[in-house]
């Protein structure tokens, strides 16, 4: 069910946990491998909009076979560049047993990263609210902002789950 | 706990009977009549107890479930054979054990142990009663319910001394049901282990009589003499060996057990004479013959008993005999080879899913032949059309495993209306309708909370005290009527009561001050909707549901939920009607598909009336934003899709446009689209599954094309042209 990339020399190490890194705006983000389920070409197409909605859920699409609602965060965080090109990514996501895609700018890794590469997010100057952030990854010289991707997207700014059921 | 096969296997299974018995022991308690208790009812509670008793003690870990049951066992057995008589007051304590012993089975099921205090509580409870049993048959059984606890542990104890207590008894007995039509069987049990054996003879001995038995190695042989055919012991041996372990067949006794039983004929058939009833004889010697452990005295005992009982017994004009028919109705239901079969959900569910599937596939199919030249591929679209015959006939005999009778859900409501009337001191009849009528399996889950809810308000605040109900002119009892019937593709249930209906006043004023903007002009049916609104409930004070949270609202949420719709109507002095309207399948729709601007929208065919391009002579502005379709006399509210979705690129000429004429219960309105596409059968696909409910859209469907198409929810849409359209011309 994942397709994600082995980094053998880290995975050994004990405590470390796997992110996902996807890029918005030049900005890279890291999220839990875990949570992730698989990763698509974005294809406008395929999606069906659906009516007075905000203009972030771009509408549903079809899964194989399941109703799953495709959300681009770049609209949703107000970031400059929405361009829908090759490289534009859906991520779809499994939290709570809801399936639902984010639309990224693209996807680079799947990193491996130890408690020691991690250090505590800054209160200020990222699209998310700190309350979804779970630490900054620094990693060689790349700055990952790794999110709370279960607390985001099952919030009620997300407007994806009725809260009466979170 | 239990040696060699691992019985866990097995837990489920008797947990899903248990609850199966015990529902049905609830039932009959509610329907006895104290003063004339049916023996059918009494002898069908007493089998209900036996066999969860029995099956608890199979299994060695369940010992609170098999004492309390062995103990009410024998309260039921007492009353059966008129030793004790039936009080209200212990129907209420049968009805309290029942609860006590679902927890039991809920404790069980988690793999935790039943509360001891309860336990010990509803066991003296039990016993007390017992004490008041006449003659030394109670106590007997008092011991009894020791020894056999013991027994049904597994422990060595006292079945022999239970067979010995019953051969004398079996003489009278054999005596006695040797007038009425027996036969002698033998009933070979080959490797069996001891817990197994005990566990046989005990069943034998309900069965029929067991007149000698002869233990060697592993081989047990029991001779019965019995009403009950070869099969049908043969059936219930199964539930503990392989058939390859039993043998059963017509045998006499060896030796002279049969001459002795001349003499007990004849004392048999001076008490026959006396009582003039032989079922307390045959009851009373029989059931000796299952306590274990009583010893051969109490057998004269339960003589003496049963013709002192006799004139106080129930005028049993049903001998042994007919009980027995109706124990063997009983038991070949839960023999192992019966005409029912236990499936799991998930399996269904899975079945449904792959024929949904299959109807996609189909329409996929549909839509590629159709760029196919007919007369050169007219083998291939016969094949697709009879496809489609052959889906469509699939799907609706898989939707049909998952349907079950309302009654499911009806019979849990005499003892909800029964407990809430009492509370309040109110008089109230139920009646139910259509409790045949069908419903698939997940909404009579989820609607039973619901209807509870509506129930318990029609009892609270519909129907009004006895004092207050004659001086309005009406029966001191009040009616609450539950039904429930099938229409078009929906079902409807209603909760009705002939109460004080819904107070206008007190609503209105409440309305008011709750800043909704409502006058006194504001018709009922609209006002009634704002019982639904959160925070409205007036003075609901019906705490034992409080702690779930339950108001109209949340009734209100749970039906839509289910795709349904809930609609409340009143007569001030009359009473209230409440309907619930729900779909009566959830997986597979027929559907007519729209073309809004670049869209494809799909309106469930049931609704839809006909279709027709209007003049513009047909069409009347009355505001600014809202106008009306003059069709045949009748003037329709027009709602535009293209305006309620926001689809750019659509057809704003209404003209130019197509207006479908959609039924919503029973208002009517008009819909404006481009055009339309064609009808066929969509596969409904869940919103709510991974995103939320969108207003005005049911669902969700894949179309042909994989692509996605929004279902219009027309009863949100009629609802819609009822708060913006006051009365029509």
């Amino acid at each position: 069910m994942q397709n994600h990339l082995e980094n053998d020399h880290e995975k050994s190490e004990a405590g470390g946990q796997e992110y996902l890194v996807f890029t918005l705006a030049s900005q890279e983000y890291g999220i839990d491998i875990l949570k992730v389920q698989e990763i698509r070409g974005y294809d406008g197409q395929t999606v069906t909009r659906i009516a007075n909605v905000p203009s972030f859920i771009k509408g549903v699409t079809n899964l194989r076979g399941v109703i799953v609602p495709i959300v681009d965060m770049r609209i949703k965080f107000n970031l400059d560049s929405v361009e829908y090109t090759n490289e534009t990514v859906v991520v779809i996501l499994n939290i709570k047993s809801r399936v639902v895609g984010i639309v990224v700018d693209g996807v680079s890794d799947v990193l491996m990263l130890q408690p020691s590469q991690i250090s505590a997010a800054p209160s200020f100057g990222t699209a998310f609210s700190t309350e979804y952030l779970t630490g900054i990854g620094t990693l060689d010289d790349r700055m990952l902002i790794l999110v709370d991707i279960e607390k985001l997207m099952t919030s009620e700014e997300m407007q994806l789950v009725e809260q009466a059921m979170v | 706990m239990s040696t060699g096969v691992d019985l866990s296997q097995f837990y489920d299974m008797f947990f899903d009977e248990a609850e199966e018995l015990l529902a049905d022991m609830e039932q009959i308690l509610l329907g006895v009549d104290v003063d004339q208790p049916d023996i059918d009812d009494l002898n069908a509670i007493f089998r209900a107890a036996h066999s969860i008793k029995g099956g608890a003690g199979t299994f060695g870990c369940f010992e609170h479930l098999a004492t309390t049951t062995h103990i009410l066992e024998n309260v039921l057995d007492a009353i059966r054979k008129g030793e004790l008589t039936l009080r209200q007051d212990m129907i209420d304590v049968f009805l309290d054990t029942k609860d006590v012993l679902s927890d039991q089975l809920a404790a069980y099921r988690e793999g935790a142990e039943p509360d001891q205090e309860v336990y010990e509580s509803t066991c003296q409870v039990l016993r007390t009663m017992l004490e008041q049993a006449d003659g030394g048959q109670a106590q007997g059984a008092a011991q009894a319910v020791e020894a056999t606890v013991t027994a049904s542990e597994g422990e060595s104890a006292d079945s022999p001394a239970g067979n010995d207590g019953s051969g004398s008894s079996d003489r009278i007995a054999s005596a006695v049901s040797g007038t009425s039509g027996t036969q002698v069987l033998r009933v070979t049990l080959k490797d069996l282990k001891p817990d197994d054996a005990r566990a046989l003879e005990a069943e034998m001995a309900i069965m029929g009589t067991v007149l000698h038995k002869q233990h060697q190695d592993n081989t047990l042989s029991l001779w019965v003499d019995t009403t009950e055919s070869a099969d049908d012991i043969a059936a219930v041996c199964c539930f503990i060996v392989n058939a390859d372990q039993l043998d059963v067949r017509a045998e006499p006794v060896p030796g002279g057990t049969k001459p002795a039983s001349s003499q007990p004929a004849e004392a048999a058939g001076e008490t026959q004479g006396e009582s003039g009833a032989a079922a307390p004889e045959a009851g009373a010697s029989q059931t000796a013959a299952d306590s274990a452990g009583a010893p051969a005295p109490s057998a004269t005992d339960s003589q003496l008993a049963a013709a002192a009982a006799a004139d106080t017994a129930v005028p049993a004009a049903k001998p042994a005999n007919a009980t027995r028919p109706a124990r063997k109705a009983a038991k070949k239901t839960s023999a192992p080879v019966s005409s029912t079969l236990r499936v799991g959900v998930e399996k269904v569910d899975q079945i449904i899913n792959l024929v949904g599937e299959l109807v996609i596939t189909q329409a996929m199919l549909v839509e590629t032949a159709q760029s196919l030249d007919p007369v050169l591929h007219d083998r291939l679209i016969n094949g697709i059309e009879q496809f489609e015959r052959n889906a469509r006939d699939l799907q609706e005999a898989v939707m049909s495993i998952r349907m079950m009778p309302m009654d499911y859900v009806f019979s849990r409501f005499p003892r909800v209306v029964r407990e809430s009337a009492a509370a309040m001191n109110k008089q109230i009849r139920l009646v139910t309708h259509g409790q045949a009528t069908e419903l698939d399996k997940s909404l009579i889950e989820r609607i039973i909370d619901p209807l509870t809810h509506l129930v318990r308000n029609s009892i609270d605040h519909g129907i009004e005290l006895p004092e207050d109900r004659i001086k309005a002119g009406k029966e001191p009892e009040g009616v609450l009527t539950l039904s429930a019937q099938h229409s078009g593709g929906h079902i409807i249930i209603e909760v009705a009561d002939d109460g004080a209906g819904l107070n206008r006043e007190r609503i209105l004023a409440k309305a008011i001050s709750s800043g909704f903007p409502v006058n006194e002009n504001t018709p009922d049916d609209e006002l009634w909707q704002l019982i639904f609104a959160p925070g409205f409930s007036t003075a609901d004070k019906v705490t034992a549901i409080s702690g779930r949270g339950v108001g109209m609202d949340v009734v209100r949420r749970n039906i839509q939920g289910m795709g349904g719709h809930i609609h409340l109507s009143s007569t001030k002095g009359k009473g209230t009607i409440t309907r619930i309207i729900l779909p009566l399948t959830l997986a597979i729709l027929d559907g007519m598909s729209v073309r809004v601007g670049e869209e494809t929208f799909i309106l469930p065919l049931s609704n839809v009336m006909e279709s027709m391009q209007p003049t513009a002579d047909q069409i009347k502005q009355i505001s600014e934003t809202e106008r009306v379709l003059y069709v045949r006399g009748e003037y329709l509210p027009l709602v535009t899709l293209h305006e309620i979705f926001d689809v750019g690129g659509a057809e704003t000429d209404v003209t130019r446009a197509i207006t479908v004429i959609l039924k919503a219960e029973e208002a009517r309105f008009a819909l404006q689209v481009d055009h339309l596409v064609g009808q066929h059968q969509v596969v409904v696909k869940n919103l709510e599954a991974n995103y939320r409910k969108i207003p005005g859209i049911s669902a969700a469907t894949i179309l042909g094309d994989g692509s996605v198409a929004l279902i219009v929810d027309v009863f949100a849409l009629m609802r819609m042209t009822q708060t913006h359209v006051g009365a029509m011309v």
